[in-house]
């Protein structure tokens, strides 16, 4: 196990340095420059801008600016945003828990709604509710973030007036004014995420009891006079479980890949706003930091759905 | 209208025949700006009449708080490093300037006790010196006293080039700064200056501490904990700021201004987009006001009606226009396109020029795409919409374009594209991504097609447009095209350096890496003396002609098309009280006199 475990985790190191140098690479070809705002300022004369980039190291040739990254990088040093001067990490510390929280409440949400009802219609495939719940599902992963984050917006805050759009992490009041303005501001971007994940995994979810619960242990659990909540939570769910737990390990990622749109739309100060805004800026050291947290997330999901797999269905062991 | 003519006008007002406020309104239709009229009066020893907001009445503290959102979010919190007007408004709320532009271009006091005049005295009679007075019961954040020190600090820390301050531009000119008591220090510049208030004044002229800074002038500039942590003399005391997300501020209890500020708290959100930010102010009230809201005019209408909110339009320096290249895209020198060796095959017939003025439909650009967010003018230094200029004058005309184009010796040719010599009558014509522009582009083209004149359109992202990238030749200042439209801003109430955009030395070229601030090329004699002449003439009405003179030899020789000029908009919250905006300074300029219905 933890030889599996240390040749996996030297293996990510490569696939790491080959993202990185991707990434830096695309981000040098692409156009523009973090001063374009000087650039085109009457008052701000040409030399501040040439003296700004030379002393950020922006006019070095490109594979030189590269090894002095992944130096930096090396000894834990993330760099400063040339737009805010602050030091990547701290700005990054700063914006994830309010990542951290959406994502997290999100995901509660999802799976509150997907496994009992995932479960349910399993249990009565192509009744009413099944088709109802597959129909809700379809709907719901067709419809990309953005769009609900929108819709949600026009019609909560705009016609009905209930809830804020506007995502505010400082909010001043104290108490138990502080908790329900935090959860107020809250509803729509977990609801967005959390709807749009729950889709998916509803389905997984069907389909996986559907599997299981045709199988003859179940019929033996109720032969041997198990109650039916007991059958369906310990050896229907359970079982059932195993595979969508993968997926939604998986599935990490792309979470934080909607997150992106959804933050920009709510103005949450999460890493996904983060990254919108120094792209747009060009701002290379915040956005390689913030892309190269995303593909270590991807392999160490990856990494963690293969392990979860083994941990769930004792069969399966590492070599 | 030349200097005399000036002169006499200023004889009237002498005499109380003509109004200050028609006089301004008469030097504006010249195509001057206002701060300039005020500036003539001022010095021509006609008391400017200041203007007076008749300001609510309040007191300090229990006003709650107020919720401000800017679509771009602050980053930093040092005004000599702002990378734009986000970074400069996020710091006004807590440093201040000398003085502040109003919405007629007239300095106002902040830290100063008074505005220098030729006057009073403060302002040498050749230019070459201007001695400022500070308000003395000012104090930091800190409890420590505001004295001359910091501001002689201020122009020290920015000179440094190892600092790299974007405010450099505002103070080079000075000599040396002398601190004549503990609250008076004098200017000494380096040549005449009639702008003698680009440094210390407006968004580019807020004063750092000395105390604070001191110890980071230099290279070690980043390294000030204060570049994120102000203490300054404003109304708000720093509270908490997140970079690219939010800024808060507290009242200042020692503030220098009796009364003020109303706010016990401000909040400054940032992100998001523009639209939504208009929303959260005109829909559902969730803010008191909203930066830059470049959204159709149409939709701030609709949203207007709900009755809670409303845009604020006041006038500034943005002109949207069309350049036209002086020199030939299509042939490369020396690895250069555009090259100041070539002329432009077509473009250099003046009478293909003239054609091409009026075929532009400025009327219909303003009424279909920008209404009151641009308004259509034939200046390129521009003022309010209801000042139109006298000396030029723009139309829309197909067949006078047709006319001159005849007369030229144009000819249609079988694919009705107007041809002489074996050369075409074809141009592509740039712009940024931006459905305003692409909507023009299109008015533009159609008109011309009328006329036998073939546009191209190319359209490019703007972050590669308006970058400074040498190697694109995509970006403006290449101009790879002939045609290109943009908007370029004035951002201080005096038109020098805006107008430097023309002038033969700027142009931009391979061997200053594009960063020339001439794009069209264009090379005037005339306007480069005219130009070197306005930059020390100390006599006000001089320098007006001046101005006048640059801006008609733009015009006339159709060196650019202007479209529209583009005021600037703001959403603010119907409860909101004494929110004035100034074209010419930042949004918070006088961020200590807002207040709010209770």
């Amino acid at each position: 196990m933890s030889k599996y475990l240390l040749r996996r985790t030297l293996i990510s190191i490569p696939v790491l340095a080959g993202i990185s140098a991707v990434l830096f690479t695309i981000l040098a070809l692409a156009p523009g420059d973090p001063f374009e705002e000087l650039a085109t300022n009457p008052n701000v004369p040409a030399e501040v801008r040439m003296n700004l980039r030379a002393k950020f190291g922006l006019d070095d040739p490109l594979p030189l600016r590269y090894a002095r990254w992944v130096v930096a990088m090396a000894r834990g040093d993330w760099g400063f945003s040339f737009v805010s001067r602050v030091d990547v990490d701290t700005l990054i510390l700063q914006r994830l828990p309010a990542t951290l929280a959406v994502l997290g409440a999100a995901s509660l949400v999802a799976i509150l709604i997907a496994i009992p009802i995932g479960t349910y219609s399993a249990l009565r495939p192509y009744s009413i509710f099944d088709q109802a719940a597959t129909t809700l599902a379809f709907i719901g992963f067709s419809l990309p973030t953005f769009f609900t984050g929108l819709l949600f917006i026009l019609l909560f805050s705009i016609h009905l007036d209930w809830l804020p759009f506007i995502y505010r992490a400082d909010i001043s009041a104290t108490g138990w004014q502080w908790y329900w303005e935090h959860v107020r501001q809250a509803i729509m971007p977990v609801a967005v995420l959390g709807l749009f994940q729950a889709a998916s995994m509803t389905r997984f979810m069907r389909a996986a009891v559907l599997d299981v619960v045709r199988l003859d242990y179940v019929n033996t659990a109720r032969a041997k006079g198990l109650s039916e909540g007991t059958t369906l939570v310990k050896h229907v769910v359970r079982n059932a479980l195993i595979p969508v737990v993968t997926l939604v390990a998986l599935q990490i990622p792309n979470i934080f890949g909607g997150a992106i749109v959804t933050e920009q739309i709510f103005r949450v100060p999460g890493i996904g706003s983060l990254l919108i805004a120094s792209i747009l800026a060009n701002d290379t050291p915040v956005v390689m930091a913030v892309t190269f947290i995303f593909s270590c997330l991807v392999v160490v999901s990856n990494l963690a759905a293969d392990l979860l797999y083994g941990w769930l269905d004792p069969r399966i062991s590492y070599r | 209208m030349g200097e005399r003519d000036l002169r006499m006008l200023l004889d009237e007002v002498r005499r109380g025949r003509l109004s200050r406020r028609r006089f301004v309104q008469m030097i504006v239709g010249l195509g001057l700006t206002a701060p300039m009229a005020a500036q003539m009066l001022a010095s021509a020893g006609l008391a400017q009449a200041q203007t007076k907001w008749t300001l609510n009445p309040t007191k300090r503290g229990g006003g709650g708080i107020v919720k401000t959102l800017w679509w771009q979010a602050p980053t930093l919190l040092n005004p000599h490093f702002a990378n734009g007007t986000k970074d400069q408004d996020a710091s006004r709320v807590f440093y201040e300037p000398l003085g502040a532009y109003d919405p007629d271009g007239n300095i106002v006091p902040v830290l100063a006790a008074e505005v220098p005049s030729l006057q009073n005295g403060q302002v040498a009679k050749d230019g070459l010196s201007v001695t400022w007075r500070l308000k003395k019961n000012v104090v930091w954040h800190d409890g420590k006293p505001f004295t001359a020190d910091d501001v002689v600090f201020n122009w020290e820390y920015v000179q440094d080039p190892a600092t790299s301050a974007v405010t450099v531009g505002q103070y080079r000119d000075i000599s040396r700064i002398d601190k004549l008591d503990s609250h008076t220090v004098k200017l000494v510049f380096k040549s005449p200056m009639p702008f003698w208030s680009a440094a210390f004044c407006g968004p580019t002229g807020m004063i750092i501490p000395k105390h604070l800074f001191q110890a980071y002038k230099g290279d070690k500039s980043r390294e000030a904990p204060t570049n994120l942590k102000p203490v300054g003399t404003g109304p708000y005391r720093f509270v908490d700021f997140k970079p690219g997300d939010i800024v808060r501020g507290e009242l200042n209890a020692s503030y220098h201004v009796a009364n003020r500020p109303f706010f016990d708290q401000i909040e400054m959100k940032g992100g998001g987009d523009a639209p939504s930010a208009a929303r959260a102010v005109l829909q559902t009230g969730e803010f008191d006001y909203a930066w830059n809201m470049q959204v159709e005019d149409e939709i701030l209408r609709r949203w207007e009606q709900g009755g809670k909110g409303r845009a604020d339009i006041v006038s500034g320096g943005n002109i949207e226009h069309i350049q036209l290249n002086t020199t030939d895209p299509w042939t490369e020198v020396d690895g250069e396109r555009s090259s100041t060796k070539t002329k432009h095959p077509v473009l250099s017939d003046p009478a293909v020029r003239q054609a091409l003025n009026v075929l532009v439909d400025r009327g219909s650009v303003q009424e279909e795409i920008y209404g009151r967010t641009g308004v259509a003018t034939a200046n390129f230094i521009n003022a309010p919409s209801r000042f139109v200029s006298k000396n030029t004058k723009w139309e829309f005309n197909v067949d006078k374009a047709n006319q001159i184009l005849d007369a030229a010796g144009w000819k249609r040719g079988g694919d009705g594209i107007r041809a002489k010599d074996g050369k075409k009558l074809k141009f592509l014509y740039q712009t940024s991504i931006n459905a305003p522009r692409q909507k023009t582009q299109q008015i533009v083209k159609q008109a011309c097609a009328k006329a036998g004149i073939d546009l191209e359109l190319k359209s490019i992202t703007a972050n590669v447009f308006f970058s400074s990238d040498p190697a694109n030749p995509d970006t403006f200042p290449h101009f790879s095209t002939d045609l290109q439209m943009f908007t370029t801003t004035m951002t201080q109430p005096d038109p020098q350096r805006f107008m430097d955009q023309f002038v033969s030395w700027e142009v931009a070229s391979k061997d200053n890496k594009w960063a020339g601030r001439n794009p069209t090329r264009w090379r005037n004699e005339e306007y480069d003396r005219a130009w070197k002449a306005a930059e020390t003439e100390m006599d006000p009405v001089k320098r007006a002609a001046l101005f006048v003179k640059m801006n008609d030899l733009v015009i006339q020789n159709v060196v650019v098309i202007p479209v529209v000029f583009r005021p600037r908009v703001a959403a603010i919250s119907n409860r909101m009280r004494d929110v004035v905006q100034s074209g010419w300074d930042g949004d918070f300029w006088a961020l200590a006199y807002w207040s709010k219905q209770a």
